[in-house]
């Protein structure tokens, strides 16, 4: 402690003295899947200067280098430290490029999810009557099913009305249309529930009381008030489009193995499951666990964290 | 209506079950009695209940009506938008008047509304045209896969069930290492994409221990409409892996549920009134606690039928399983409208009525739902 008169503290120290950063400082877990969250991330958005190769470079690939096993393996190279693939892919570059692509959708699809639940939920319990009822009519129809279906049903429908040559080239756009419009109705639920309990307060009728319009209402005093609890969901949901992504991908009616993801390395890979090349699979199936067991831990954290009741 | 009299009385039975509480007794602290059995004949308030579940019963269906007729415009919109059945049906070669009749034919030139009327009466006959992939009415295509997916779908449901209420009962109760190795387990269940699972399950039981088979059922016993892999060795063993992956995510979920659950009623007052009253852990664990978890576990094990129908499409794909998802994953790669169509319809009446049918067990276990009405 110095003697010095006490300065007003800058932004990064009043964040460390939150109470939302000292409950994180507190949690072993949240602090090892944050870690484990940000090796992925940078590995993922500095993928064209860490990857020791570059999978989509189809010049580069030889396919003498095809199937090599593990760098621990008697057999295994050392330019190749996970192995290859069949067309001499290696696998290590592949899943960073691959948790790129796997990323770029599930933030996507969630945002999409986001604007759209967030749209659906101020409007309905703002609102009221007949567009309150026919949203979450609509909401509830759609949470009757679950995401999975809706998103390989809405991809299917997509992918089959657009014209052939749009297809590869469109594919990232249909796929986080497609998971995000399967996610929404959690967010709209969750937000109309907040806007009704707000929209009787106090804040709100003074605003209405001194003429301000009703958009401008739920988007600059409803808004902030309610977002809360769509920060917890969204993590949660990102964990989850990340995984829809991956198993329509798996399905084969996601990316295409000229620009895989990760869903699509494991398809590829599981191809060669019985000849023994298990390192194919196995290895983007870690990549994408650790991904989304790193995002669910921070989703659980974040949750119990913005939770009076448990402090 | 004798089916509705049926049902009612099937539900009155399973209410008056489940109201034989110890019997609420006026000096708390004296020690409990032998318990009784309710005196035979029918239920006081019979036949009240019976009106008042009627009741619910015609609402609750009356509410699912809309959610089939939506899903069934989404399904023939899939027809309008998808594709075009006249150039498919005709291939290259035709003349205008080829095309003109054949519109007429299939009534292509009638308003949307009459087509859409007409797909529905026609899938209500269980009528939903020709698949464009395999040339083959997509009823008995939908009809041959069925039994597979349900053998499927009701082996996992036993198996969630069976180990996750378990399970969760024990580390709800007990705080030991088994109980926190569970809940690990179950984290890592939970962030394990089902296809992943599948996909682990076949490299270490079928191509390294090589004990179970990893794709199709295995042998069948045909009946006239029903193929069964229950009856053989190799049918039950070829059932072992997808029924496991399938349901392992429906069983930590389960699990997590009762676990929280019953954390939260063994901190009621009515479990430390039990407590007080000198009962042994075992009635108040199973009499009291889980009894209380039952209503939410009813439901989601219920609500999540669908979700092993649904997650079927995944793990049918891994094991090649020869069942209604993989039929459906097959057509959406080819975009094979006709058997989307059927196949989102024919899902959508089945989560109607699964949801249907949660309901009325939630009203038959839960007995303050049947005052407030």
């Amino acid at each position: 402690m110095s003697a010095a008169a006490p300065r007003a503290p800058g932004a990064l120290a009043r964040w460390w003295d939150s109470d939302l950063a000292y409950s994180f400082r507190r949690s072993p877990v949240a602090v090892a899947a944050a870690l484990m969250l940000l090796v992925i991330l940078f590995g993922a958005a500095l993928a064209p200067w860490v990857a020791p190769h570059n999978p989509l470079d189809l010049a580069s690939l030889n396919l003498m280098d095809s199937r090599i096993p593990p760098v621990w393996d008697a057999e295994g190279q050392s330019s190749f430290p996970l192995g290859t693939d069949d067309q001499g892919r290696d696998i290590l570059s592949g899943i960073l490029y691959g948790v790129r692509i796997s990323l770029v959708i599930g933030v996507g699809a969630v945002l999409f999810a986001v604007v759209v639940g967030i749209a659906a939920g101020l409007l309905a319990g703002y609102a009221g009557g007949a567009v309150d009822a026919v949203l979450m009519r609509i909401a509830d129809i759609q949470l009757t099913f679950p995401a999975i279906l809706i998103a390989l049903l809405v991809d299917g429908v997509v992918t089959a009305a657009l014209p052939q040559e749009m297809h590869e080239r469109l594919k990232v756009q249909v796929l986080i249309f497609s998971i995000g419009i399967s996610f929404w109705p959690q967010f709209a639920r969750t937000v109309r529930g907040s806007t009704l309990v707000e929209r009787g307060r106090e804040y709100v009728m003074a605003a209405r009381v001194i003429g301000l319009s009703s958009g401008r209402i739920m988007l600059t005093h409803i808004l902030p008030n309610v977002l809360g609890p769509v920060f917890v969901i969204g993590t949660l949901t990102l964990g989850l489009a990340i995984v829809t992504e991956a198993t329509l991908s798996f399905l084969g009616v996601g990316l295409p193995p000229s620009s895989p993801s990760v869903g699509t390395l494991i398809r590829i890979g599981n191809d060669f499951l019985f000849s023994g090349e298990w390192w194919m699979t196995i290895f983007p199936g870690l990549a994408l666990v650790l991904l989304v067991l790193s995002i669910n831990l921070l989703g659980d954290w974040l949750r119990d964290a913005l939770n009076p009741k448990l402090r | 209506m004798p089916f509705a009299s049926w049902l009612s009385k099937a539900a009155t039975i399973l209410i008056c079950k489940s109201q034989d509480h110890p019997p609420a007794r006026s000096n708390p602290l004296a020690p409990p009695p032998a318990r009784s059995n309710p005196p035979p004949g029918p239920h006081p308030h019979a036949a009240w209940i019976e009106d008042q579940l009627l009741a619910f019963i015609v609402s609750r269906i009356l509410q699912a009506i809309p959610v089939v007729l939506v899903v069934g415009l989404i399904a023939y919109a899939m027809f309008a938008f998808v594709g075009d059945p006249v150039t498919i049906m005709l291939g290259t070669d035709y003349t205008e008047a080829q095309r003109v009749a054949l519109v007429k034919q299939l009534g292509l030139d009638q308003p949307f509304f009459v087509q859409y009327a007409k797909f529905m009466w026609a899938a209500l006959h269980g009528e939903f045209g020709i698949s464009y992939r395999l040339a083959r009415p997509v009823t008995d295509l939908l009809a041959e896969r069925m039994p597979a997916t349900l053998e499927l779908a009701a082996t996992a449901s036993v198996f969630a069930l069976l180990v996750g209420v378990p399970m969760g009962v024990y580390t709800g109760i007990h705080r030991t290492a088994a109980s926190r190795l569970f809940m690990v387990f179950s984290l890592v269940g939970v962030s394990l994409p089902t296809f992943l699972i599948g996909i682990l399950l076949i490299l270490v039981f079928s191509v390294w221990l090589q004990v179970l088979p990893s794709f199709g059922r295995g042998d069948v016993v045909r009946f006239s409409h029903w193929s069964t892999g229950f009856l053989t060795v190799g049918g039950l063993k070829a059932l072992v892996l997808p029924a496991v992956t399938l349901g392992l995510f429906q069983m930590t979920l389960i699990m997590r549920l009762v676990r929280s659950e019953m954390l939260e009623a063994l901190r009621s007052d009515y479990v430390k009134f039990a407590r007080a009253r000198g009962l042994g852990p075992r009635a108040i664990n199973f009499g009291h606690a889980l009894r209380n978890t039952l209503v939410p576990v009813v439901t989601i094990a219920g609500l999540q039928i669908g979700g092993i129908v649904a997650f079927s499409i995944v793990t049918e794909t891994v094991f090649q399983w020869p069942g209604m998802g993989l039929l459906f994953v097959q057509s959406v790669q080819v975009a094979d409208v006709p058997v989307m169509a059927a196949y989102l319809v024919m899902i959508s009446v089945l989560f109607v009525g699964i949801n249907l049918v949660v309901d009325l067990l939630y009203y038959a276990v839960d007995p303050r739902l049947r005052v407030a009405r």
